[in-house]
């Protein structure tokens, strides 16, 4: 499987596309494939202090709950409301219309930390 | 299914086969300080002789002839339609089922209930149940901690005192503040939780501001007031109800409850020394997935028949783990069908009727007791079906009744030492006139 190349990838299965000194993000498809029909999205309070690596939110599924982790720190200042009524976009198109949060980022250094689509790749194979 | 203990063969065996050289070896990580060595049990018995001895006991049991104790239980007729009803084999447990979906109608029974409680209530989902309301009432407290993000939680201390020793037990854990808000109890005081006291008390580390419809004396609270006083600050209200009382009383859907918490005993479960009772938790819609405990909904299977199925399980403990809205989701399946039963037999007259009636008996206790010359009533507020009394030298006059089989109410001065020499007096539709007249005849001769 490939993933967009423009995107920055966690060990957790999130995705993040910085653009200046904000950043998307969002949940990988091989999470969504994973979790599989999503549900219900707990999305993060505009405002909220994320911290990297550490939840942030809880995507469930059908047959799952899992936390979502903030690939980078930072403060929320956007949600995708769209997901409190259709989750399923988390299945559809992970890493279009069914992003997560907005956020102002922190520490850009930390992107360093993240994997690039051919390190994702690899750990999802 | 026969009890069946191990041999001493069966124990060679077992502690053969896990290689320890005996059983003791198994508690050698416990040290011998905290280890009982000996148990001083008397020699077996026979069948008759344990008769004997716990008819002996028994007979040392006190039974009120004449009570006029309510204190957060409450003694109602049960229609012996609800023992019909639960003494079904097919509802014998206590517990959701391991494998709920193949027992359809346990899980029916569940739904039923949840329904009634929605309606009593006026709120939007009801939970299958929890163990009764003071535990009830903790988990609605904690799901607001939840909600909100706060950790503080303001209780009126016209909440049961027991349910508010719940309440701070279940806090003590995850470290959430529990701040009191004090209840007018001046001479001539309502008896009420002060509206201003709670705003000044609310700020935004206040999850929840707790308050009990009737309260613990009785009293109405102005629970309207008092939730757009929560809502004001960003906290949810939490009304603790008694159920019965919402035959009359206006349902906590309608004044702004956020979650509402209630013991169900009065619906159809006989009084008994600690239970088992059921607890009672509705919320919004919008906050389901914070709700502790289980929940049934209704669904089509594939050939489009309706059913029942355990639903929103994600936030429950066997997925969830430590993350689980609560860790206790054990209901009491069998008491909250005997309030479902009950609910069923009575109907919403009947439940009328059986608060009326308790709220005109209530009154005539009262009055008798002023017009006697014993008690005056201590709170100036409005009550429901109990009320706070107080009797001259209350505490040992209560005693003395208590030696002739009357129970003349609940003594208040050890919860509220403003309250002294004060009564708790609840009537139902079970008290008689006479059983007044005895209560009143028998202080007039006690003093």
């Amino acid at each position: 499987m490939s993933y967009p190349d423009d995107l920055r990838y966690s060990k957790d299965h999130e995705w993040v596309r910085a653009d200046g000194s904000t950043a998307t993000i969002g949940i990988t498809s091989f999470a969504a494939d994973e979790l599989g029909d999503i549900v219900f999205v707990e999305l993060p309070e505009v405002g909220a202090a994320l911290k990297q690596f550490a939840a942030f939110g809880v995507v469930e599924s059908v047959k799952a709950v899992s936390d979502l982790f903030a690939p980078v720190s930072g403060t929320v200042n956007e949600v995708n409301a769209r997901l409190q009524t259709e989750p399923e976009l988390l299945n559809s198109d992970p890493f279009g219309e069914g992003w997560i949060a907005r956020v102002d980022v922190a520490d850009g250094d930390e992107l360093k930390e993240l994997l690039d689509a051919d390190g994702y790749a690899k750990l999802t194979t | 299914m026969a009890y069946a203990p191990h041999t001493s063969a069966d124990r060679e065996a077992m502690v053969a086969a896990i290689g320890v050289g005996s059983i003791d070896e198994l508690f050698a990580d416990i040290p011998t300080a905290v280890r009982a060595t000996a148990f001083d049990i008397p020699a077996p018995l026979t069948e008759q002789e344990v008769r004997r001895e716990l008819t002996r006991l028994a007979r040392r049991n006190r039974i009120a002839e004449v009570s006029f104790l309510g204190a957060g239980a409450y003694r109602h007729l049960v229609p012996a339609a609800v023992m019909e009803v639960i003494g079904r084999s097919e509802f014998a447990t206590a517990y959701t089922p391991y494998q709920p979906e193949v027992s359809q109608g346990t899980l029916q029974s569940i739904y039923e209930f949840q329904t009634l409680v929605c309606e009593l209530t006026g709120m939007e989902v009801a939970s299958a149940s929890h163990y009764d309301g003071a535990t009830a009432t903790a988990e609605a407290a904690l799901m607001a901690c939840r909600l909100t993000h706060r950790d503080t939680v303001a209780v009126s201390s016209a909440v049961n005192p027991q349910v508010r020793r719940v309440l701070e037990t279940y806090c003590s854990g995850p470290g959430i503040r529990v701040v009191e808000i004090a209840a007018d109890l001046a001479e001539e005081g309502s008896g009420l939780t002060p509206v201003d006291v709670a705003e000044a008390t609310l700020d935004e580390g206040v999850a929840c501001l707790v308050v009990q419809q009737p309260n613990f004396f009785g009293g109405i609270e102005p629970m309207a007031a008092l939730a757009d006083a929560a809502h004001r600050h960003g906290a949810q209200f939490v009304a603790v109800v008694e159920p019965t009382s919402l035959a009359i009383l206006e349902a906590p859907g309608a004044y702004g409850a956020d979650i509402v918490a209630a013991e169900g005993q009065p619906l159809g479960i006989p009084l008994s020394f600690g239970g088992p009772y059921v607890g009672l938790i509705a919320a919004r819609m919008e906050s389901v997935r914070q709700m502790p405990g289980r929940l049934v909904g209704a669904t089509r299977d594939a050939a489009g028949r309706r059913g029942y199925v355990l639903t929103l399980q994600a936030r429950e403990q066997h997925i969830r783990r430590e993350k689980a809205a609560s860790n206790i989701c054990t209901n009491q399946a069998l008491c909250a069908l005997a309030a479902t039963a009950y609910l069923s037999a009575v109907g919403p007259e009947g439940l009328r009727e059986v608060a009326e009636l308790s709220m005109l008996q209530t009154r005539h206790t009262v009055a008798a007791l002023e017009s006697a010359g014993v008690g005056r009533p201590r709170l100036s507020a409005p009550y429901f079906a109990e009320a706070v009394v107080r009797v001259p030298d209350g505490k040992r006059r209560h005693a003395t009744l208590a030696e002739q089989g009357i129970v003349a109410g609940f003594p208040l001065e050890a919860a509220y030492p403003a309250l002294q020499d004060c009564l708790l007096l609840a009537a139902t539709e079970l008290t008689t006139d006479e059983d007044v007249a005895r209560l009143v005849d028998a202080l007039e001769a006690s003093t």
